[in-house]
């Protein structure tokens, strides 16, 4: 191996990536379950690396191409793995998954890291191509949402406002939106804004009965919101770390 | 092709089955040929309630599974011919049913009736799915309590999202809201939420309100659908919703508490 050049420099950095908790190696009911989930937020699973938990599983076969086909069907990017057996981890590394070390205990095997980009890289061209206008939509506008959002039912709108055009977001949904939130109807759910950090987000809604709001990870609960709001047309932003509920 | 409507709730005692006998046989008192389907198998009860236990030979799970034929199992009301059964069975458990095999089913069903009603089993597990997945109506029944409504919200997310036409990016499935067991004195008295507290929270077009009744109890037990009983209220107000449904505008009725000599009459059923 070439010493580094000016080419490249080599660094360590640390990323946060979704972990796919495996619960069961029955792929067919995870194909159904994903896509359930996938259907609720398309666009939070785009492109998305994911690292695959193999440890509540029982000792056995995985289908790793199976699994792996079936994450790209749903835009993921499948990027490694984490706990399982020796067997099911040899097995994942035959389909260039990562063996990543657990949360803690177990060493890390450090030179398997470098797979990870590669495979990622290759998923990303595997994957469904992107066209330019899907992207500057993900990028740019805003998700619309004109039906009822149900108890138990959870929107995410990657990159952009989410707006809720309907008669309720009844208690028990979620919505989720990397910038503003904008609800006409009732909000009797769990509103969060910013969730990617965006400090500068935040929710309008024209009937408050929130369970909770959320503005880049601040939050206040139903109670902490006074009552002369119950109902009221407000608007909900940060004010230094302070999440402030103001009239409009 | 048939108009299939599923009746569901998500929580259990709400109503559905005699919702869905009563339902029925509405329509085929107005000339549709009506089938009710019960997936509920393993706890199998619309026979009982549209009294025609005892004439259960095969089942749904037969049908699905080739056993037999739907001529064989689907059962013809004696009191009005337009109106079949399709019995759930009481021996197998939910898993029997296959998203293929309802669906051929359905389908085979759909060249020869107007109507088929799928009475749901009650939760959000396999059976309920099963049931709501082909529907192109639902009729989403709910008792005046928070918990049955948060329960019946619930529902209607999995309908807009878990169905067929959700699936195939279709017009969304008609939803329609029915509230049972509803108690106008009740009501008055703040032990249970008004018609206008529940349509506050599920934001749904309500299609009957069907009052508490005695009535209901006793048409369960001797196996008449309540809407045949044409002097009780409850029976009364299953034909406004079987009209409504229908395209009637009809105001609704028993919303309020009943004058002092009414009193008797609402007790007595």
């Amino acid at each position: 191996m070439a010493q580094a050049g000016s080419t490249f420099d080599l660094k360590a950095g640390s990323f946060t990536f979704p972990t796919l908790f495996l619960q069961s190696g029955n792929l067919d009911t995870l194909s159904e379950e994903l896509d359930a989930r996938v259907e609720q937020a398309p666009e939070f699973f785009r492109n998305t690396p994911v690292v695959i938990d193999l440890s509540a599983l029982e000792s056995g076969g995985v289908d790793f191409p199976l699994l792996v086909g079936l994450m790209r069907g749903h835009g993921m990017l499948p990027v490694g793995v984490r706990g399982g057996t020796p067997a099911q981890q040899e097995s994942a590394e035959l389909m260039e998954l990562a063996v990543l070390s657990e949360a803690r205990g177990r060493r890390p095997p450090p030179e398997r890291t470098s797979p990870s980009a590669s495979g990622q890289s290759e998923g990303a061209a595997a994957g469904e191509p992107k066209s330019g206008a899907e992207q500057l939509r993900s990028a740019n506008q805003a998700t619309i949402v004109d039906r009822p959002v149900r108890s138990g039912q959870r929107i995410y709108a990657p990159g952009g406002d989410l707006v809720v055009v309907a008669a309720v977001v009844s208690s028990g949904a979620e919505l989720m939106a990397d910038g503003n939130v904008h609800i006409y109807g009732t909000l009797r759910g769990r509103v969060l804004a910013g969730v990617k950090g965006n400090r500068e987000a935040r929710i309008f809604c024209r009937d408050l009965r929130a369970e909770l709001v959320s503005v880049a990870g601040r939050y206040l609960i139903s109670e902490d919101i006074e009552r002369r709001f119950n109902g009221a047309q407000v608007q909900i932003r940060l004010d230094g770390d302070r999440l402030i509920v103001d009239d409009l | 092709m048939a108009r299939i409507m599923v009746v569901t709730s998500g929580k259990g005692g709400v109503g559905k089955t005699t919702t869905a006998a009563a339902f029925g046989m509405g329509l085929a008192l107005r000339g549709y040929k009506t089938a009710v389907i019960d997936f509920d198998v393993g706890l199998r009860n619309l026979d009982l309630i549209m009294g025609c236990e005892r004439r259960v030979v095969y089942d749904f799970v037969n049908v699905i599974s080739g056993d037999a034929n739907l001529n064989q199992a689907l059962i013809r009301d004696k009191r009005c011919h337009q109106l079949y059964v399709l019995p759930a069975s009481q021996t197998k458990d939910k898993e029997a049913l296959t998203l293929e095999g309802v669906g051929r089913v359905l389908e085979a069903m759909g060249k020869d009736f107007d109507y088929i009603l799928c009475d749901s089993p009650a939760g959000i597990e396999h059976g309920a799915n099963m049931a709501m997945y082909y529907a192109d109506d639902a009729l989403v029944v709910t008792n005046p309590e928070v918990s049955s409504v948060r329960d019946s919200d619930r529902m209607l997310g999995i309908l807009s999202s878990k169905s067929r036409r959700a699936e195939n990016g279709d017009e969304p499935i008609r939803e329609f809201l029915l509230l049972t067991r509803y108690n106008p004195v009740r009501v008055a008295s703040g032990d249970m939420l008004s018609v206008e507290d529940v349509q506050e929270i599920l934001a749904l077009e309500l299609l009957g309100v069907i009052p508490e009744s005695e009535a209901v109890l006793n048409a369960s037990n001797s196996g008449v659908p309540v809407i045949l009983d044409e002097t009780s209220h409850a029976g009364q107000a299953y034909a406004d919703l079987v009209s409504r449904y229908l395209g009637e505008d009809l105001p609704h009725r028993f919303l309020d508490v009943p004058k002092k000599g009414l009193f008797g009459r609402l007790f007595k059923g």
